[in-house]
């Protein structure tokens, strides 16, 4: 048997450009790709209120030409380089990632400076523009698991923190060349932009090339957001389907935390791997449902665990029941073997992440948005050894999970239990 | 990269691709068995037998399964298509026995009634989302029309009567004549310990008894139909077509994913710049998917109801010239660049080596290294792909429309 494997031990390296740009790296000399990451912050939270969707617009438009390309030579061009490109809008930022051969990531960072520093917006294009995001918000009302949790969201969070990225058809409607222009010109900007790489690259001609690209883009000031108060809502929504769909959110701590590794193992406990307490409770003891899961989705203040459930209406009020159940079990705390079960899976997932560029600059942009610094996998797979039943449960006992937040989309409405007092 | 296989005394063969750079391992068990290989009595039963395969063993409990993979860090699942039912684990190398311990007592289920009786229950809610979902169900019923009742036509999920009225007899037949060593096999990539690899599945398998797996590949008489199905509750309209395309054994099934891409890719492609990129459509595109004896060419759209019947006719119209004129050398270059790409960063994860590795053998018993299908990608030419579309013209389609328009005519 071969020595237990363990995280590999690898150099981040960190250069600020003079107007705040971060640029990070983690090069791997064993493969051939690379990744990179560019996050700048136009995030769904950043829209303006009554043009919610403006990022996801603005996404769309700033890759319809830019530079001395237009729409359809960036796009070729990308292509011809052999980039497999994603482009998201999150909530506190657009996220352009893509990932090829490392020999051409030179040519790509290139023409990823044109599109977020010299994006055309072609006016004669933003109706198109606008039929892309009305497009996407048909789709979703097709997909009622997504649809009931962006509606769960929505109640759990204060706007703007509980939008769905893609925003309204209204505000999408309303939306005008100048209000896209205005959006770019304050969001897609270097202060609070971070560019992540990870692959076959050279540390010192990657800073050379990062102030070239970008060194001379100028800084932006805004206002800070305003939150809203929560409204209240009522939990169902009716859905003419066969299944009913159920979530479950309720308030947990942030990334940069300091208790949040021992809430998402907690979370994990619930929802990470086969023998996971809703896994076994809710489908494998009573075949409910072929779905049910448990995330700890983190912002960069606030956090939320959300569950989720699709089940055929006739079953869907135990479903609830017992995922309920389940929830406020967890309360009482974790098992030893059900961290080790988690350690294990963790490790292993650290190691698998390492093989991957496109997850490794994911995830170091991500890790200096929350802690303003690289926590490197060594160190992640130290902090979850260290982690025990002990100080796990301790946080629960302090922290049980309470102050649900319910959503409910099918076609029959649902008891939800009262409040626990 | 070093491939190795060995077989069994019993027939089961084991092959790997060895890569002692990578940090973790994928390794599985491939069981030539699908919906194509059933009946209409059991129908639905290949993936009904891959969910009973976790619920335990006479050595394990389903509890125990799921434990235990959770215990040594498995990324761990299982699929079954019309052909294949593979059930897999990514695991760091010095899990490789005990991973391999657990997949081979899985290919031994117990099939216990209870866990049966349970288990049904998960799969007719697996059988209602999917009823919930896009297209509703018409990617099974297109290929009830165009292939009739060839054995590809058939449902992997099956019908809520399907399995409903299955029985736990039923499906122990179908065990007994399907998972047998020589019908199945094992496959690993990464950090595999291939000598470690053969002695610990011939200590778990090797006395497996041979039996008879036969597959009936009648050649499929496809027929060209068009139908529109009304579908109230759907706010967009879908448009499936499904026309014939290269098999698996066939060397034109490289060309034909090239054009595919050219024509129909998520990005950058014909029915992207003319559909996709305006917001005609919500998405457009072309695949090529290969099986046995057979391949299909399967396009897929989705629009606002209003416009169905005019990107259809853009369908058409792309179809059309694709045929009649042709592509260019650029769009061949940016179309290679493009799927060499992927095959050289998917290269990087044993996971994604694993499914290539195991599919190749599962279909052409043969191993093709990354090199290997780069160097296949390259040697295409323009000849290559007006050749196949002669051969296989996309305008030559079954058409199925779903959605909330009436079902009166074809849009």
């Amino acid at each position: 048997m071969p020595a237990t494997s363990a995280v590999e031990e690898r150099s981040a390296f960190i250069h600020t450009l003079s107007n705040g740009l971060v640029l990070l790296a983690e090069p791997i000399n064993s493969v051939q790709s690379a990744a990179f990451t560019m996050l700048v912050p136009a995030g769904y939270s950043t829209d303006p209120i009554e043009r919610r969707g403006l990022s996801e617009l603005l996404c769309d438009m700033v890759l319809r030409g830019a530079g001395p390309r237009d729409g359809r030579e960036l796009v070729n061009d990308l292509e011809v380089l052999g980039v497999e490109r994603s482009e998201n809008v999150g909530v506190s930022q657009s996220s352009f990632s893509g990932a090829t051969l490392a020999t051409s990531l030179n040519e790509a960072l290139a023409i990823y400076a044109d599109i977020v520093r010299r994006p055309h917006l072609p006016e004669d294009q933003l109706e198109q523009g606008k039929q892309v995001c009305l497009q996407e918000i048909r789709g979703v009302e097709d997909d009622p698991g997504q649809l009931l949790m962006n509606e769960l969201r929505k109640r759990t969070y204060p706007d703007p923190w509980g939008r769905a990225s893609y925003g309204t058809k209204e505000d999408v409607l309303a939306a005008t060349h100048e209000d896209v222009r205005q959006h770019w010109q304050r969001s897609y900007r270097p202060n609070n932009a971070i560019l992540a790489v990870a692959g076959n690259v050279d540390w010192d001609r990657l800073v050379d090339q990062v102030e070239d690209l970008f060194g001379d883009w100028q800084t932006v000031d805004i206002e800070p957001h305003l939150e809203k108060a929560l409204k209240e809502t009522t939990p169902h929504i009716h859905y003419d389907s066969n299944q009913c769909h159920i979530g479950i959110a309720y308030p947990s701590v942030p990334y940069r935390d300091p208790d949040y590794l021992r809430a998402w193992a907690a979370v994990g406990a619930l929802s990470s791997g086969m023998s996971s307490r809703l896994f076994t409770e809710v489908r494998e003891k009573r075949g409910l449902c072929y779905t049910v899961s448990a995330s700890l989705q983190t912002q960069l203040d606030r956090a939320r665990v959300l569950c989720y459930a699709g089940t055929t209406a006739e079953r869907a009020q135990e479903t609830l029941d017992v995922t309920y159940a389940e929830l406020l079990r967890l309360g009482q705390g974790i098992h030893q073997g059900e961290l080790d079960r988690l350690q294990a899976r963790i490790k292993s997932g650290l190691i698998m992440q390492q093989e991957s560029t496109s997850a490794r600059s994911g995830s170091i942009a991500r890790d200096w948005f929350h802690l303003g610094r690289i926590r490197s996998m060594e160190e992640l797979g130290q902090l979850v050894d260290e982690l025990t039943a002990d100080s796990i449960n301790e946080y629960l006992t302090t922290n049980p999970p309470s102050d649900f937040t319910f959503a409910t989309l099918g076609p029959k409405e649902l008891t939800i239990p009262s409040p626990i007092p | 990269m070093k491939f190795q296989s060995h077989t069994l005394d019993n027939g089961l063969q084991i092959i790997a691709e060895c890569n002692p750079a990578a940090h973790s391992l994928g390794m599985g068990f491939f069981v030539r068995t699908g919906s194509r290989d059933e009946t209409d009595e059991v129908a639905g039963v290949s993936h009904f037998l891959e969910h009973m395969a976790f619920k335990g063993t006479p050595r394990r409990s389903a509890d125990d399964v799921n434990r235990e993979f959770d215990e040594i860090g498995a990324q761990n699942n299982a699929y079954t298509s019309e052909e294949s039912t593979v059930y897999y684990a990514s695991v760091l190398p010095e899990y490789q026995e005990q991973s391999i311990d657990l997949l081979a007592d899985i290919m031994r289920p117990s099939l216990r009634v209870e866990d049966f009786d349970m288990e049904k229950k998960v799969i007719l809610e697996e059988i209602q989302m999917y009823a919930d979902q896009p297209p509703y169900g018409m990617d099974d019923y297109i290929k009830q029309l165009h292939y009739g009742d060839h054995p590809l036509a058939r449902s992997v999920l099956g019908t809520v009567d399907t399995v409903g009225d299955l029985s736990v007899e039923q499906m122990q037949k179908y065990f007994e004549s399907r998972y047998s060593p020589g019908n199945l096999f094992v496959a690993a990539a990464g950090r595999v310990d291939f000598d470690q690899l053969v002695r610990q599945v011939d200590e778990r398998c090797g006395h497996w008894q041979p039996a008879d797996a036969a597959r009936d590949l009648p050649r499929p008489a496809t027929e060209v139909k068009q139908e529109r199905v009304n579908h109230e509750a759907a706010t967009q309209q879908y448009v499936l077509q499904l026309a014939d395309g290269p098999a698996a054994e066939d060397e034109d099934r490289y060309a034909a994913k090239i054009l595919a891409t050219i024509v129909g890719d998520d990005s950058g492609s014909r029915m992207y710049w003319d559909m996709v990129d305006n917001g005609n459509a919500e998405s457009a595109s072309l695949g090529h998917y290969e099986y046995q004896g057979a391949g299909m060419l399967f396009t897929w759209m989705s629009c606002n109801p209003a416009d169905a019947e005019t990107n259809c006719e853009l369908i058409k119209e792309i179809q059309e010239k694709a045929q009649s004129e042709g592509f260019t050398a650029e769009e061949l270059h940016q179309a290679q660049s493009k799927v060499k790409a992927r095959v050289v960063l998917g290269s990087e994860r044993p996971r994604s080596r694993l499914f290539n590795v195991g599919g190749n053998w599962m279909l052409r018993q043969e191993y093709r290294s990354v090199e290997d299908d780069l160097a296949a990608v390259d040697a295409l030419t323009l000849d290559d792909l007006h050749r196949v579309l002669e051969k296989y013209p996309l305008t030559r389609a079954t058409t199925v429309s779903v959605g909330p328009l009436d079902a009166s005519s074809v849009a």
